[in-house]
């Protein structure tokens, strides 16, 4: 029984040293562990696991001043690829609850990152249902209704559209 | 439509000694232009490839056509609110605080009360005063003459919103909660303003959301171009009537001209 038991614990510790790898939160006590949901599209990363989980840090600060700066546009380490492959199902975002990819792991870690004070956490086309977006569309019709007569009946019915 | 075709003929005064002085000017540039990277500028016109990085052969530029531009119309500003994610200031719970990429403005003259619509937005300078003043390089010129906030950068310190002549630059002042649109991040604690929607330009698209929108109601006002290539349809637009620089006495080179005022 004790020979079982420390079996165990070596199989515990190989599997906590393949934390990342692991598909559902192990408990080995002490910290959970973090939760990788599997990214909704593709089979694999844009490079190793190993390489995105050291790096994933080094080729968004890259990719960010490359695009900002110079123009660049290239898909590979492009944050909002990253967003369309790994936002999760049940949310839609990578940042919006504790298991979303870009936050289980960072928790377990202690990394705190600003990214999506500024960057949406949802894929493009998640934004049509968005509040913010149905109050823009219904905008052009309200200025035209306080705008009165200076507004002809072509752009009136071109606006309601 | 009636009235802007009797308002266009209003206007079309013969052009002044320094109109004319500035159109040579601007002709001579585009012809020097011309010679140098000759088939290039076709291509990047219809985008350029996405590994490449933005070019100086390019210069995207703005002409608004004033006469044309219609009292009480607000279409390039809610498009331009609808395709970058701000809230208008009419939807805005703290007005005074409130984002302006582009914002219209009716102005009289106070003897004739001739009015003017014209809509006011960064004139993406050559020589941009906010570029000059930002302490950490953050207020950018890009290479095609966009001017940026590289928000990655930007300290929200605000000196280049008082270094701006055309009050272009706002401060974001709350947290956004996610409301971004993906192509167009942005977020409290940094100044943005026009970006001549860099994301639609790097797109390929060739044209901006408020331009777009001019022309689908119908008014034309606003044409949107590669102020380099002098086959494309602002440079030939600038050729042909008389455009000025909104306080052209700061001598800044503006990227952005209007016609009519
Ligand atoms: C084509 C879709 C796709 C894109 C784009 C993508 N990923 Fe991945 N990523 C995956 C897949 C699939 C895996 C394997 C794990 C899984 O099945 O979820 C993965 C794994 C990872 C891992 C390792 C997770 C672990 O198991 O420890 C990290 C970290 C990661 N991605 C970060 C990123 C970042 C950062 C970006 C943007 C630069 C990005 N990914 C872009 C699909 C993608
Ligand atoms: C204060 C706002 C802000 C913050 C915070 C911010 N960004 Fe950005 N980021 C932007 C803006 C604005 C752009 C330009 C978008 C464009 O032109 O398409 C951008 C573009 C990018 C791009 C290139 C476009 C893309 O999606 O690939 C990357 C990569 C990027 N940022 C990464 C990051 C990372 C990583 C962080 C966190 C460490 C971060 N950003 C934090 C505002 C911000
Ligand atoms: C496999 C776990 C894991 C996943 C998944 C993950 N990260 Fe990280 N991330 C880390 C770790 C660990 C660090 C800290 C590395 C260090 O400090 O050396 C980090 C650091 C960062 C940093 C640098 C923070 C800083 O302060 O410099 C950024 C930016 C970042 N991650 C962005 C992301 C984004 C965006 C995603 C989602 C697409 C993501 N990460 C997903 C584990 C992960």
């Amino acid at each position: 029984m004790k020979r079982l038991v420390a079996l165990g614990a070596v199989i515990l510790t190989a599997a906590a040293l393949a934390w990342a790898g692991a598909d559902a939160p192990a408990r080995t006590g002490g910290a959970p562990k973090p939760v990788i949901v599997k990214a909704v599209k593709g089979e694999r990363c844009v490079e190793s696991n190993e390489f995105m989980r050291r790096n994933h840090m080094k080729v968004l600060n890259h990719q960010r001043d490359e695009t900002v700066i110079e123009g660049i546009r290239t898909k590979k380490f492009s944050l909002k690829q990253c967003i369309e492959c790994h936002a999760s199902e049940k949310t839609g975002s990578v940042a919006a609850s504790k298991d979303d990819f870009c936050v289980s792991c960072h928790s377990y870690a202690a990394v705190k990152i600003d990214c999506f004070d500024c960057h949406s956490t949802k894929p493009q086309g998640s934004m049509a249902m968005h509040p913010l977006n149905a109050e823009s569309a219904h905008y052009a019709h309200k200025l035209a209704a306080t705008a009165g007569s200076k507004i002809s009946a072509e752009e009136m019915a071109k606006v309601a559209r | 439509m009636n009235t802007m075709k009797q308002k266009s003929s209003e206007n079309a005064q013969p052009a002044s000694a320094e109109r004319r002085r500035f159109m040579s000017v601007a002709g001579a540039t585009a012809a020097g232009l011309a010679i140098a990277p000759g088939v290039m500028l076709v291509e990047v016109a219809h985008g350029r490839p996405e590994d490449q990085p933005a070019s100086s052969a390019v210069r995207w530029g703005m002409l608004v056509d004033s006469t044309k531009c219609a009292t009480g119309c607000n279409e390039c500003v809610s498009a331009c609110s609808t395709e970058n994610g701000w809230t208008p200031v009419a939807e805005s719970k703290h007005p005074k605080q409130a984002p302006q990429w582009i914002r219209k403005l009716e102005l009289q003259d106070p003897l004739t009360h001739h009015e003017t619509n014209l809509p006011m937005m960064c004139q993406h300078c050559a020589e941009p005063p906010c570029v000059d003043v930002c302490p950490t390089g953050a207020s950018f010129k890009r290479a095609d003459g966009i001017v940026l906030v590289n928000r990655h950068t930007c300290i929200g310190c605000r000196y280049c919103m008082m270094a701006c002549p055309y009050k272009a630059r706002s401060l974001v002042h709350e947290n956004l909660h996610d409301t971004q649109k993906p192509d167009v991040p942005r977020g409290i604690g940094c100044v943005e303003s026009c970006t001549f929607c860099v994301q639609k330009v790097d797109r390929g698209d060739g044209t901006t959301a408020c331009v777009e929108a001019c022309t689908a109601a119908g008014h034309n006002a606003l044409v949107f171009g590669d102020l380099n290539d002098p086959e494309s349809e602002i440079s030939k637009k600038l050729r042909e009537i008389p455009t000025k620089e909104v306080r052209a006495d700061l001598n800044l080179n503006l990227g952005v001209r209007y016609h009519g005022i």
